[in-house]
């Protein structure tokens, strides 16, 4: 423990320089709010300032008035609900299997994985498209979100795996011993311990999902369907023109989610983390 | 059995949600009573235009019960590899809005209807051959070029009435030597910090070609055998000169906002940090939206050169889908949708000038207000610009004009390495869309 204690002069350094980097990140999210507050007038400022001298709401009535951004948070929620509970259901055997049986074939397939996440996704778009169609699942939020579950499943498989490691195999060992059966190993033993591990990897597709963008924007064609990301884009015009506080504000929305998320379970993610990050 | 119980309930939830997620099946364009139904992407974003786009398609569709079309807001942003992607998987709109700098790839590969032969004579003879040229690639027309928007300058009417320079007009506009004149006169009255010019130069590939032939450079040129050739001759030196000696020498135009976008300089402008922003003719929405109140502003013509004021331009375009199987009520439909009086409506919804002569002979675009008179001066001297048209466009641009402009403009590069960067390289990849 002695060594990580430190002298006040380097403690309040450490202090200051986490305090320079959450002001850092927390930057252009300030920044946001207070754009997404300002009047027309404010944002066009030669000085700019940090709190709107006219806070307005304007924006916000502008933003929702001029595009359905309820529906579309609607379909955004949807299809990220729907990949983050396809990818953990169909992460967690896999990971189990990768991480308790090594074997060449997993060996194999986890190189695999770290592989697939090498291709640029524009490259396989066009193909993709194709297969949707065939399948009659274009401009459809099931398609999407199988492209969703696809597209995070090599990372939460990879995240999944770390938290399986973790778990003793003593425990599971044990309970064998005692009668359970491998079913019975899993659910009540291995599960629950993987619970932080597997909130964490849903946050981690459901946040994917949610920000999405181009595959939402080739794959939905009808106005009814369009996710949140999409809709946001609406407010550009040709080379980057913006409707700054329209969009400010509609942006400033779009965030809340997935803030409202990581607040609600933060506790639970830090806990799956540490256990991911500890080998038995 | 806890666990168990919690899988069960997961199944169920996921089954639910993909039930909810669940297509209801494509409309396409084949209605099975018999209606035509077609799809229109719009790429219209201020709200006045939208509202005007989605007006116009009502009353088509309340006048025209066997052709329905649907609108669809589609984007600037990423709409050239979105529609790509819809090509290839043949499902693209029927009617498609875009800019005419995007369409030769789509053209020359067989994704767009030849218009000819689709268009009443109307529309054909309403808008001038130098527009139809934006859009004709080989021997067919592949879009109706619609809506255009030329480089003005935006000024700050109280700073050129204080410096006491001449204020031109588009019967007599400055010429580019007298804009630099202008500019010093200006800068000094301004004092210290403060610039005549600010210069928007984020993208500064279509600024100085555009404007370049003004100044009678063209940059792209045909060989009689009908390949692409980049020249680069004295014409094409005057725009990228001027702004660098305004840069360096004169320090009349701010080295900072080089990097910057067109919005980027507003707060500038409205402070009265700079005098002048050229920017594109719809950026008066926001000048009108944002500025203080008070704000005294006018809009001029862009400088004129050997070229007189034309400049290059690449309008907003209405196409077919050539895989649509309604080619004909889809042209139909474009005809509607451009009647001049209609035209009218989108270009006010825009805050940008009809390629249309009716419609740019109404009078509520030659009001004194906000500029509109000076731009609809200026758009009849309009030309295509000079490039998009070639192909191997898009890659000369990113790979090659983009950084030798912006090195230039930041003074890393001299004026002969950026016309090898621009006419060697720039040849080396047009050689490449070109082979035999």
């Amino acid at each position: 423990m002695s060594a990580f204690r430190t002298s006040g002069p380097a403690r309040f350094g450490q202090y200051l320089a986490l305090v320079a980097y959450l002001v850092f990140l927390a930057f252009p999210f300030l920044w946001l709010i207070s754009t997404a507050f300002k009047p027309a007038v404010e944002l066009g400022s030669p000085h700019p300032t940090w709190i709107p001298r006219a806070p307005t709401l304007d924006n916000f009535r502008q933003a929702f008035d001029e595009q359905p951004l309820l529906r579309a948070a609607g379909n955004s929620l949807l299809a990220a609900l729907a990949a983050a509970l396809v990818a953990v259901l169909v992460a967690t055997p896999m990971a189990y299997v990768l991480a308790r049986h090594r074997s060449r074939l997993t060996a194999a397939a986890t190189g695999w994985v770290v592989v697939s996440q090498a291709f640029p996704f524009v490259l396989l778009i066009i193909p993709l498209f194709l297969v949707l169609k065939n399948l009659h699942l274009v401009n459809s939020l099931a398609g999407l979100t199988a492209v969703y579950v696809v597209w995070s499943l090599p990372f939460a498989l990879w995240m999944l795996t770390g938290y399986v490691r973790a778990v003793p195999v003593e425990l599971e060992e044990a309970a064998a011993v005692d009668g359970a059966g491998r079913l019975r190993v899993l659910v009540s033993v291995t599960a629950p311990l993987l619970g932080p591990g597997i909130v964490a990897t849903a946050l981690f597709a459901f946040i994917t999902a949610w920000n999405e963008f181009f595959f939402a924007l080739v794959l939905l064609k009808t106005p009814e369907k369009q996710t949140l990301p999409v809709v946001l884009t609406h407010f550009l015009g040709a080379e980057g023109v913006a409707d700054l506080g329209p969009l400010a504000a509609a942006a400033f929305l779009a965030t809340l989610p997935s803030l409202v998320v990581f607040a609600v379970i933060q506790r639970r993610i830090t806990g799956g983390m540490l256990a991911g990050a500890v080998k038995s | 059995m806890r666990g168990a119980r919690l899988l069960t309930a997961a199944a169920a939830a996921l089954a639910l949600l993909l039930t909810g997620c669940s297509t209801t099946g494509d409309r396409g364009t084949d209605g099975t009573d018999g209606v035509v139904r077609l799809r229109f992407q719009s790429l219209a974003w201020q709200p006045e235009s939208v509202d005007a786009n989605k007006e116009l398609v009502r009353e088509w569709n309340a006048a025209h019960p066997r052709i329905q079309v649907d609108y669809v807001q589609g984007s600037w942003d990423s709409v050239h590899d979105q529609l790509l992607t819809s090509f290839e998987g043949g499902e693209a709109p029927d009617l498609i809005h875009d800019a005419s700098d995007d369409l030769a790839d789509f053209a020359y590969g067989g994704y767009l209807a030849d218009l000819r032969g689709l268009l009443p004579a109307r529309l054909r003879a309403d808008v001038p051959e130098r527009s139809w040229r934006t859009t004709t690639f080989g021997d067919g027309i592949y879009g109706v070029p619609f809506l255009q928007e030329p480089r003005m300058i935006m000024a700050n009417r109280s700073l050129l009435k204080d410096a006491g320079v001449r204020v031109p007009t588009a019967e007599h506009p400055w010429t580019w030597p007298e804009f630099r004149q202008v500019a010093k006169d200006l800068t000094a009255a301004m004092g210290e910090g403060r610039y005549a010019v600010a210069w928007p130069l984020k993208e500064p590939v279509s600024v100085s070609l555009n404007l370049g032939l003004s100044a009678g450079g063209r940059l792209f040129h045909r060989d009689p055998d009908g390949r692409a050739v980049l020249r680069f001759e004295e014409g094409d030196a005057v725009v990228p000169g001027t702004v660098r000696a305004m840069v360096d020498t004169d320090r009349t135009a701010s080295r900072a906002t080089l990097g910057s976008g067109g919005s980027d300089t507003l707060p500038g402008f409205f402070g009265g940090k700079y005098a002048m922003v050229p920017l594109g003719f719809s950026y008066r929405q926001q000048i009108v939206r944002q500025a203080p109140k008070g704000f005294d502003w006018t809009v001029l013509p862009a400088p004129a050169g050997a070229g007189g004021l034309t400049q290059g331009v690449s309008p907003q375009t209405l196409s077919i889908a050539e895989d649509s199987p309604h080619k004909k009520e889809a042209a139909q439909f474009l005809d509607f949708f451009l009647q001049p009086r209609n035209t009218v409506r989108l270009a006010r919804g825009d805050w940008m000038l009809p390629t249309s002569t009716a419609a740019l002979a109404d009078p509520a675009l030659h009001t004194a207000a906000y500029g509109w008179a000076t731009g609809a001066a200026v758009a009849r001297q309009l030309s295509p610009a000079p490039a998009p048209s070639v192909r191997g466009y898009p890659e000369w641009k990113d790979k090659v004009a983009t950084p030798a402009f912006q090195e230039y403009y930041s003074g890393a590069i001299d004026a002969a390495e950026l016309r090898k960067r621009l006419v060697v390289d720039g040849n080396r990849v047009l050689a490449r869309y070109q082979r035999r």
